[in-house]
């Protein structure tokens, strides 16, 4: 495609925040996803690794991980349903709600995990 | 880069009336792309008058300050669709955009529209643009035999408001412009051929519709929108090509599983 000439700036919109949201949470997921096989590597080789690896978690700055890399794992999912609901049903006028209340759900479902590991 | 156009400060008569809508003279400073796609901006200053467009001041400069700059325009009304640029890095149409709702601290960026080959100055070639609504099967195609009556369709059908909908699309390619998969593949066919495509699959008379899906469905075409909607948050017609895509990526699912496609 011819190159633009000019800087543009199209994006700067509630839906496509919702989709920069919606990619960069899957590609930290994706970056995680190494350390979940790795951990579950632990389980198969032996309990105690995989206990040693546990008591990690009790330091407070691995739980803000933890609880951080959870909010990513729900935004990406009620993300995901976002996409679903926009696309597979005839379409309304409420993309808006549907990303404030994929938002809402995302930072809820965190805050639950926050207050269970503290 | 940006360079100042030697006879460039000129105000633009210092009739009366010739004011930013307050009362007072408002400079206005517009940087214009001038030149193929290797060219600059060139800057002019300007007087702002009263209920401007971005239109009219390209028009006044083309006028008054250098007869070589090329634009295209024709209705001036907003039915034609040909005076889209880039104005301050958002794809406009010109004719009906203020230049007092896009002017940002008293300076203006006027660029040829984005996604498209400059031919010259703020003029593009929109042949690329076209093509994909032929590419898009956006033609209709009559059924087998003559037609021996007018075709009824009532405006309150589904079909029928689904199509109004859409139907309004002056070709402007505003959506195309403000499109980042536009931007990344080369062969996305885009939002306006999609949305003429999803009138078209709602036209009962029409009977071309396996190898419309067929041609919109797939890399090139609806399943490859993000749903990012800056066609829609742009669209002068305040049409939303995203729902027709939604529409048609629908279509070609159920298609699909019929084993039509
Ligand atoms: S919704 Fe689809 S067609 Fe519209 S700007 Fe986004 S990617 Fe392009
Ligand atoms: S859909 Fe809207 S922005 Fe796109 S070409 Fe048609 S009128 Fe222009
Ligand atoms: S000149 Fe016709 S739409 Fe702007």
């Amino acid at each position: 495609m011819a190159k633009p000439v000019a800087r543009r700036n199209c994006r700067n919109h509630s839906n496509y925040w919702a989709f920069a949201v919606h990619r960069i949470s899957g590609v930290v997921l994706v970056l995680y996803l190494p350390v979940h096989f790795y951990v579950i590597g632990l389980a198969i080789k032996s309990e105690a690794a995989l206990q040693s690896f546990f008591s990690l978690a009790e330091n407070p700055l691995v739980r803000l991980a933890e609880t951080i890399l959870i909010i990513t794992f729900v935004i990406h999912v009620t993300g995901g349903l976002r996409l679903l609901l926009i696309e597979f049903l005839a379409w309304r006028d409420w993309q808006k709600t549907v990303i404030a209340v994929s938002g809402g759900i995302s930072l809820a479902v965190g805050l639950v995990f926050l207050f269970n590991v503290f | 880069m940006s360079v100042v156009h030697p006879v460039a400060t000129v105000a633009n008569g210092g009739a009366p009336g010739s004011t930013g809508g307050d009362g007072t003279n408002h400079k206005l400073d517009v940087s214009i792309w001038r030149g193929g796609k290797n060219g600059r901006f060139v800057s002019y200053g300007i007087t702002l008058r009263e209920s401007q467009t971005v239109l009219d001041v390209v028009t006044y400069i083309q006028r008054h300050v250098d007869s070589t700059l090329s634009y295209r325009f024709s209705c001036r009304v907003g039915m034609c669709g040909s005076c889209a640029m880039t104005v301050n890095g958002v794809s406009r149409w010109t004719c009906r955009t203020h230049v007092s709702e896009v002017v940002k601290d008293g300076r203006l960026e006027i660029a040829p529209l984005s996604g498209l080959e400059v031919v010259k100055d703020l003029s593009v070639d929109m042949t690329g643009f076209f093509e994909k609504w032929t590419r898009a099967k956006g033609a209709f195609v009559p059924g087998p035999g003559p037609s021996r009556d007018f075709a009824v369709v009532s405006p309150d059908s589904p079909q029928r408001r689904k199509v109004d909908a859409a139907i309004e699309c002056i070709g402007c390619g505003v959506c195309y412009a403000a499109c980042d998969v536009v931007s990344w593949n080369d062969d996305y066919l885009g939002p306006a051929a999609l949305n003429r495509a999803w009138t078209l699959y709602n036209d009962v008379r029409d009977a071309g519709n396996d190898k419309r899906l067929a041609a919109v469905a797939g890399n090139v075409g609806c399943l490859s929108c993000h749903s990012q909607q800056s066609c829609v948050k742009w669209c002068p017609k305040h049409l939303n090509p995203t729902a027709s895509i939604a529409g048609l990526k629908r279509a070609t699912v159920k298609a699909a599983l019929a084993g039509r496609l």
